[in-house]
């Protein structure tokens, strides 16, 4: 058993992601990993935080930093964007000392405090790395053979870093997926941006670099796209319609969390994957291997 | 020509003192950032451009522009800069500084997207995503009355929200009620004393 603290995400865990907090939580369960959920975790602030007000964004932050500490477990959580956050909150306070005694007056208004002990971890870094390859495979029951899966990363999974894979061509997602017995298809912009946040207020921007994504995953040969954040899920799937009607494209690319593929592959129970979120329905491509 | 010079020059400290500001002083302009940028030609000064004025003390300009807020956190420039500049940083608290300053740009309803998300997670401790998309909206609405009357008139029908919004509901991802947690008050005391202390250094 490995034992981690828990932080979902807002989008994940009372959200348009729910199915990622889900079928992360029942993923993990079967692969030996004990993700207690941090206790009153507040939202990590995101990007739009950091454009408002610097100091604050750290604090907020660092409030949950500051809660992993009484447990002094590695903090994992599946969302990209909460992960380079509180990374990034963790990083500042180490590289300036009288930043972090800032942010530690504030956290006081509070009462929390943070000595800078608590590592941030991506699930799937955790679930690569830690758990591994083989023990993924181990617990394959319905092999994903022939499935052709575009791997996608997005940006804050791998960026800044120094993270756990290669800034622009990584491959523990690949890995995954290959582990999983489904084929990795070639995806050279996986790791382009998708958007993010600037969806809401820069529609037109957001909409060009989505169907540039998707043209590059369906001129590979992808059936479906698994993603491992709740943001690039998001834009890919809900805008996918959107991106249709505006360039006249005909894309019907179903959008996975990378831990839904790994639950129909260990024959996870429907309810914890919720394959049914997905506004371009799965069930065409998952059929066979989602059969009785 | 002396007052405007001397308040570039203080809005450049304030940038150098923000987290990642600093970078900007090792810059050589060597473009790689630009070149990296997904969104580079929305930009009324790229990157590189933005980084240029900003140390030449052309900040008023800079900051009134629609440049930063098109970043998009991807950190591919920051990967790429061989002077490892953080530009994604330096981006972010030059957003910091135009909103501390209240210079703001007509040109992009971001930092409108912004602060509604900020002010979402300074109420609540959470983000309740349908709550947040109902304060930006609201906002934006003004924000266009100010900026551009016709295309406000044109939100208001809300015609083309309206499918990706069913759309969400029947597949159980939107959420009516938010979550609030405990330790409201505690965040809030925090974030208040952050906005006290202001600045970053």
């Amino acid at each position: 058993m490995k034992y981690y603290s828990y932080y979902p995400g807002c989008s994940n865990s009372d959200g348009g992601a729910k199915s990622y907090g889900s079928s992360t939580e029942a993923v993990a369960k079967a692969l030996d990993v004990e993700l207690h959920e941090l206790e009153d975790w507040n939202c990590c602030g995101s990007t739009p935080f950091t454009g408002v007000n610097e100091l604050g964004s750290l604090c907020v932050a660092a409030r949950n930093l500051a809660l992993a500490e009484k447990r002094g477990l590695d903090l994992v959580t599946p969302c990209s964007s909460c992960y380079i956050i509180l990374a990034r909150a963790n990083l500042h306070m180490k590289e300036s000392p009288k930043l972090g005694e800032k942010v530690n007056e504030a956290l006081a208004a509070g009462g929390q405090k943070y000595n800078g002990t608590i590592k941030v971890r991506h699930i799937l870094d955790v679930l690569a790395n830690d758990v591994g390859y083989d023990a993924i495979k181990a617990k394959v029951k319905r092999d994903l053979a022939g499935l052709k899966v575009a791997p996608y990363y997005g940006c804050q999974v791998v960026r800044p870093g120094p993270g756990f894979d290669h800034p622009e061509n990584p491959q523990s997602l690949e890995r995954v997926i290959q582990s999983l017995g489904a084929e990795a298809t070639p995806f050279p912009l996986r790791t382009r941006c998708c958007g993010g946040s600037l969806i809401v207020s820069e529609e037109d921007l957001a909409l060009e670099l989505i169907r540039k994504l998707l043209d590059n995953a369906a001129s590979n040969g992808a059936e479906c796209i698994v993603t491992v954040c709740p943001m690039c899920q998001t834009n890919l799937d809900v805008y996918q319609s959107r991106v249709n009607r505006k360039f006249k494209t005909k894309f019907n690319l179903p959008v996975l969390f990378f831990t839904q593929l790994m639950g129909v592959a260990f024959g996870t129970e429907d309810k914890a994957l919720g394959l049914r979120s997905g506004i371009i329905p799965a069930d065409r491509v998952l059929a066979r291997y989602t059969r009785k | 020509m002396d007052t405007k010079v001397q308040s570039g020059n203080t809005l450049l400290e304030e940038i150098c003192a923000m987290p990642g500001g600093e970078g900007i002083r090792l810059c050589i302009q060597c473009g790689t950032c630009t070149g990296s940028c997904p969104s580079a030609d929305k930009w009324d000064f790229s990157v590189r451009q933005a980084i240029a004025m900003a140390r030449a003390g052309n900040l008023e300009e800079l900051l009134s522009s629609n440049s930063m807020w098109f970043c998009l956190s991807c950190y591919l420039c920051t990967v790429r800069c061989p002077r490892d500049v953080k530009p994604t940083e330096v981006m972010h608290a030059m957003e910091c500084v135009a909103a501390r300053h209240g210079l703001s740009t007509k040109r992009s309803s971001t930092p409108v997207m912004y602060k509604a998300f900020a002010d979402c997670v300074k109420n609540n401790g959470r983000l309740h995503e349908l709550g947040f998309m109902a304060l930006f909206y609201q906002r934006k609405f003004f924000f266009l009355l100010r900026t551009n009357p016709l295309s406000a008139l044109k939100m208001v029908t809300l015609v083309g929200m309206a499918p990706r919004g069913i759309g969400l509901f029947s597949h159980g991802r939107l959420g009516l009620r938010g979550a609030k947690i405990k330790g409201n008050k505690e965040l809030k005391a925090i974030i208040k004393k952050a906005e006290e202390l202001g600045g970053a250094l």
